[in-house]
């Protein structure tokens, strides 16, 4: 299974790709505690979608894995994993040991 | 003007897609295109993908390869299509997943893939392939037409959810142009549908081409979710 440290880097480099496309109050900072969305959150809905597809994305380019983020599984949770980067991190974890485990 | 300018056409093997892959190379266009057989003797500078577009992982590892070779994409023309014409009592269920994976499922998978490229920069088009025999409620084409709404209100839906980054979807409702997809029509079908457009002739490849032209000049970029029917219908 893939390291958590491994996946929070490569959410930071979405969050690289996505701050220039950001006005300055919503702008991510590089910590596994950065709340991502609801209350206390940056982004609002448009800019969570943003940042779901840079982490697709960099998923694929860094470590060569196909994910869909926001699927039934992610939507059906009572906690949100895109609460923040480390609740992210955690919940790409389990679906790649899922997909490992077959 | 178009220089650098990528732009992607889906069931570019023969008909209007094959057509626009030309078109669109002569405007300087780099023209990436699939479907779901190889193309026999591609142009120049033309990059073809054999790939249904009903397929998640081929739609995906296409859009991935644009990505990683050119970086950016300007332009989705979702033409890839099919139709059969059928009593709907004569119609057997394999027709109707057919033609929904291809019309729908095709043009939602494609939509979703090329705008996660296209909002990147913040630019980009799509333009979906619409058709008369919605409005006209052909009979016959009940599956087909029925496929083509669906397409229609994708086209409305995601036009509002687009617009915030940067990226239009209009569609362009052909009437029928000499192609394969009409090939088994018979002829006094094809007279009586001609009759109800308000200019009585076939569609050529060019009045489509005109249409999809002016969705995509970088002028229209206030232009979205719009349906153009041709020939006054």
């Amino acid at each position: 299974m893939r390291e958590q440290n491994d996946i929070i880097q490569i959410l930071y480099a979405a969050i690289d790709e996505l701050n220039p496309q950001l006005p300055p109050e919503q702008r991510l900072e590089k910590s596994a505690a950065t709340v991502l969305f609801g209350e206390g959150g940056r982004l609002d809905s448009l800019g969570l979608v943003s940042f779901i597809v840079a982490a697709e994305q960099k998923l694929t380019e860094m470590a060569d894995i196909s994910l869909t983020l926001a699927d039934e599984k992610a939507m059906s949770r009572r906690n949100s994993p895109f609460r923040t980067v480390a609740t992210l991190a955690e919940y790409i974890g389990e679906r790649l040991a899922e997909s490992e485990n077959g | 003007m178009a220089r650098d300018r990528t732009i992607l056409i889906t069931g570019t093997r023969k008909g209007i897609g094959r057509y626009l892959v030309d078109h669109y190379r002569r405007q300087g266009f780099t023209v990436f295109g699939c479907s779901r057989g190889p193309m026999e003797s591609p142009p120049e500078g033309y990059r073809h993908f054999q790939v249904d577009v009903a397929d998640e992982a081929g739609v995906r590892r296409m859009l991935r390869t644009i990505s990683a070779d050119h970086g950016r994409l300007d332009v989705l023309v979702n033409n890839a299509g099919i139709a059969s014409m059928n009593h709907i009592l004569l119609t057997p269920v394999s027709t109707v997943h057919r033609i929904l994976d291809t019309n729908v499922v095709g043009t939602v998978l494609l939509c979703r893939e090329a705008a996660k490229l296209m909002q990147r920069r913040r630019c980009g088009r799509i333009v979906n392939f619409a058709t008369v025999a919605t409005p006209l409620k052909l009979e016959g084409e009940a599956i087909y037409a029925a496929s083509k709404a669906a397409v229609v209100s994708l086209t409305e839906v995601l036009a509002r959810e687009l617009a915030p980054l940067g990226i239009t979807v209009n569609a362009v409702g052909p009437t029928p142009v000499k192609t394969d997809l009409i090939r088994s029509v018979p002829a006094e079908k094809m007279e009586a549908l001609l009759d109800r457009q308000a200019i009585r002739r076939f569609g050529e490849f060019r009045d489509i081409s005109n249409v999809i032209d002016f969705f995509i000049r970088p002028e229209s970029d206030f232009v979205t979710g719009q349906v153009l029917y041709l020939g006054g219908v």
